[in-house]
């Protein structure tokens, strides 16, 4: 089956039943997204499915085929890159093993309500992070949406 | 050519007080000051430690320097987010007085040199400020016992108390090194150089030397024999706060953790443990899982798990879930939490224990008091839950071994590691990447004898075994649970005068000697299961403080902060319900009991100032107080909460901590954060409970921590303090809980004397 990848079409053999996350990992090394809980808990493998928000351990590679996956991997568009400036700005990621889902929940929200509220944050970022990186998380999301801005205007 | 003598160097070095004797005999008048367990010179160690590679130039064991001027830190603790590469790498660039930018960490290699010597004061008997003769002796002893053990382990908020000596040794050394290489270039004497931001400068025209353009002749130039390290007003990073190493590649996807392992060849395992604790496997047939597609093998690794490998993960867990395991369940079948609950109670009526705190005689005041103050406080098992699944890869070939793991011992598993394989720890590679959260989960070696079991019979494929969350979870090394009971009585101004603390609870540090060494398991007192109580830091005339080791068949680990982790809410709810009981201010009541303690009084005034303790809450919200000492480092909380139909809602935390001399006070902010969000977890939801032997919770729905919904906004203030450091990434979980349920009282009147928190509508 053919996935679209980061802007590359990606050939790989495999059931069409078998999570995303799984493929990408094992099957493709990209190793940036996560496994984390395996049920859609946690978000730890969110990647962003036609720049939407998805959780790719509960997601059949069969069904996304053809459309496009964003991992975190891929080659940063505005919006991403703004998310990962502001993220080292702030020093946000402790351990790092959420980020990589936390960065693309966040660019998900950020090309559907580019100023978001606190009360959007707390309504889209439903991710964990055992860490407690979530007061840094939420001031970098608002750092990414200032500079975005400004760089429209 | 021939170098000065480092005598020559000597003569013109402006010795400090403290002068650090690295080489020779002590004869001369030279200052011999030890060097946490071992002599100055030993934990600096040598350039051969350090193995470099391709134009790299190692100068001790700490660091290397390549043509191109890059500084190679060797940091021989695990990345978990604590931010201990940068922290530790900073003590080293500090005193080389490199640029930061120019500084690269490594992982070190498993070495003795790299001992932490400071990770075994944390099961010191003896109250932090006991400067007595034994119990300074006992510290030492602890201290020189990490180093013959050479224990290279991440934990215990002990890697910045270890490496403040010997990494900025280590950079100071080096940084002599290169000026005698620059003295000998420009004849001239090293007085008259000075070095600052990676170059050497020199007599005036002479442009500066790059460290990259001395580092050859610097490894020729013999070690010095002694050494001063920077006063405070000299240091250029030790104090800011420097920006993190490993933060780039964690916002790309480019960080390698534990589970990112792909060496070549890779076959993937999963594994399922009998769901009851002690229970044994009876049959397996590994038939239906042999019969899906790309599993590879599927057995029993031991008489408590279940093995499938396959060609991915993925089709791993499939092929397990096709098993049907039939475990017998053993003696383990019919316990329940409330059962562990009852044998916590019967201890109080069986025995005595053990006494680790006897000032006057409590027992008798008590007896003699008319009124008495009586408490019962009861905390569940926790299970660590880091949000990287325990996993580990390995592989065995031609008689080497070879582990991947997210380790916070890797001393400790490489030698599991060749117990398993049945060959010298010398045979055994043990690489670490970064970890995915470690909170004492990754202290434990479960997942390396079991990944290297495996690999024993993959053929000589690297496998990779990965827990499912469910499994992380139900087969952890547990929190234990703890009942507690108090009994006290207050002096005419209403203060102690009487103070009587038992503690209830499995000992931690008992199971994790029977992992490690289980010849030398024995019931014994254990500093680890009281820490917290017995050294309380409050003056209270009669005062004993009992420890009751209960065993219980659910395995007990170290869980961040530890014993710390319960004793704290134990002991400083009951205190603030002896305030309320006194119809005194819980901060004021503090204070009148610290009157000798003013580093106490300092940190709990400044949280108190921060949280606005004092101030009228706005309107449906109260705050709640609490200090605690832990780890070298005191931490005070002031915590502002409200219920929302019934569900506890934490708004703001104000968090002071006293670590004596800060790092990097950004990384601390950070852990003051994390140490708060996994305690305020565990206080508001964290609960493992029990049913037919088996752990009820499986994954995060049942066993869930905090969400950026409910998140608290923090702020902290860091004392200011010369003192050598403290622990960081613990001391800020212990006060959270009793902070909140403190203000939970404040709020609504009612004591709950249980975690996690759960008022009573």
């Amino acid at each position: 089956m053919k996935l679209q990848i980061n802007g590359q079409t990606r050939d790989c053999d495999v059931p069409p039943e078998m999570p995303l996350l799984w493929v990408l990992r094992d099957e493709l090394g990209l190793t940036g997204t996560k496994f984390g809980c395996g049920i859609a808990a946690c978000g730890a493998c969110t990647v962003e499915l036609n720049g939407v928000a998805t959780r790719a351990c509960v997601m059949p590679v069969g069904s996304v085929a053809g459309q496009a996956i964003r991992t975190i991997e891929g080659a940063p568009d505005r919006t991403v890159a703004a998310l990962q400036a502001a993220w080292v700005q702030h020093q946000t990621p402790q351990c790092g093993y959420c980020q990589s889902g936390m960065i693309l929940a966040a660019a998900s929200l950020l090309r559907r309500s580019p100023q978001p509220s606190d009360a959007d944050i707390d309504a889209a970022i439903t991710n964990l992070c055992r860490c407690g990186t979530y007061q840094r998380i939420r001031a970098a999301i608002h750092t990414a949406a200032q500079a975005l801005q400004g760089s429209r205007a | 050519m021939s170098p000065p003598s480092p005598d020559a160097i000597g003569a013109h070095a402006p010795w400090s007080r403290r002068g650090f004797l690295l080489a020779g005999a002590a004869a001369g008048g030279g200052l011999l000051v030890g060097c946490g367990g071992a002599a100055p010179a030993a934990r600096v160690g040598q350039g051969s430690d350090f193995a470099p590679s391709g134009d790299q130039v190692a100068l001790n064991a700490w660091v290397k320097i390549t043509p191109d001027d890059r500084v190679i830190v060797a940091v021989p603790r695990s990345e978990m987010g604590q931010g201990v590469h940068t922290g530790l790498a900073m003590l080293v660039a500090d005193e080389l007085d490199a640029r930061w930018d120019q500084v690269q960490v490594e992982a070190a290699p498993i070495a003795r040199v790299y001992s932490n010597t400071a990770l075994l004061l944390n099961v010191s008997p003896f109250l932090p400020d006991d400067d007595g003769l034994l119990a300074r002796l006992t510290r030492d002893s602890l201290q020189t016992a990490g180093y013959a053990l050479a224990l290279q382990v991440t934990g215990g908020s002990s890697s910045l108390r270890d490496a403040w000596e010997p990494m900025r040794l280590a950079g100071a050394a080096a940084r002599h090194q290169l000026l005698q290489a620059a003295a000998w270039q420009w004849q001239v004497p090293v007085s008259e150089l000075r070095v600052r931001d990676g170059l050497v400068h020199g007599p005036a025209g002479r442009a500066p030397l790059r460290f990259g353009a001395l580092v050859q002749a610097a490894a020729q130039q013999a070690a010095p024999r002694e050494l001063r390290l920077k006063p405070r007003a000299e240091r250029r990073l030790i104090g800011q706060p420097v920006p993190r190493t490993d933060v780039p590649a964690k916002v790309n996807g480019q960080a390698v953790f534990g589970l990112d392992v792909r060496p070549e060849g890779l076959v993937y395992a999963a594994i399922a443990h009998c769901p009851v604790f002690g229970g044994q496997l009876k049959s397996l047939d590994p038939a239906p899982a042999l019969a899906l597609q790309g599993v590879l093998q599927a057995f029993a690794l031991n008489a408590q798990s279940v093995v499938v490998v396959a060609r991915n993960s993925w089709l791993a867990q499939q092929g397990l879930l096709r098993l049907a395991p039939v475990w017998d369940e053993g003696p383990n079948a019919q316990l329940q939490s409330s059962s562990i609950s009852a044998r916590l109670r019967q201890a109080f009526d069986q025995e005595d224990g053990t006494r680790f705190r006897h000032e006057g005689d409590a027992v008798q005041v008590l007896a003699d008091a008319k009124t008495r103050i009586e408490a019962e406080y009861e905390v569940p098992f926790l299970a660590h839950s880091a949000l990287e699944p325990v996993n580990c890869t390995a592989q065995v070939k031609d008689g080497r071994v070879t582990v991947w793991c997210g380790s916070q011992a890797p001393s400790l598993a490489r030698m599991k590691a060749a117990e398993v394989a049945g060959v010298d720890s010398a045979q055994v590679t043990f690489e670490v990447p970064f970890l995915g959260g470690g909170f004492g989960r990754r202290l434990e070696s479960d997942m390396v004898e079991e990944a290297v079991a495996i690999a024993l019979r993959t053929g000589g494929a690297p496998v990779k075994l990965t827990w499912s969350r469910e499994e992380d979870v139900q087969h952890d090394l547990y929190r234990p649970a703890a009942v507690s009971r108090f009994s006290a009585t207050l002096d005419p101004q209403g203060l102690p005068r009487a103070w009587r603390h038992r503690v209830a609870a499995p000992s931690i540090g008992l199971d994790t000697v029977r992992r490690l060494m289980p010849r030398l398991a024995l019931d014994s007192p254990d500093k680890n299961h009281i820490e917290g109580a017995f050294d309380l830091p409050y003056a209270i005339p009669h005062l004993e403080v009992r420890q009751l080791r209960v065993a219980t068949p659910v395995p007990v680990g170290s869980w961040r902060s530890v014993g710390h982790s319960y004793n704290a809410f134990f002991t400083e709810c009951f205190l603030d319900e002896l305030a309320h009981a006194a119809r005194q201010d819980p901060l004021a009541y503090r204070l009148a009991m610290l009157a000798a303690k003013p580093r106490h009084r300092a940190v709990l005034q400044a949280a108190a100032e921060l949280g606005d303790w004092g101030q009228p809450a706005p309107a449906g919200r109260a705050r709640g107080l609490a200090l605690h000492e832990s780890f070298g480092a005191l931490c005070a909380q002031v915590a502002e909460v409200s219920l929302d139909a019934g569900r506890v809602r934490v708004h703001r935390v104000a968090c002071a901590l006293d670590c004596g001399t800060v790092v990097n006070p950004d990384s601390v902010d950070a852990q003051l954060q994390s140490a708060i969000v996994y305690g305020l977890s565990a206080a508001l939801m964290g609960e493992i409970t029990l049913k037919n032997g088996r752990v009820e919770q499986s994954n995060f729905p049942s066993y869930d921590a905090l969400r950026m919904a409910d998140m608290p906004v923090i702020r902290t203030r860091l004392m200011p303090s010369d003192a050598p450091p403290g622990g960081v990434g613990e001391p800020g979980t212990p006060p959270i809980a009793p902070a909140v349920a403190n203000a939970l009282f404040a709020l609504t009147g009612q004591r709950l004397r249980r975690l996690p928190l759960r008022p009573q509508a």
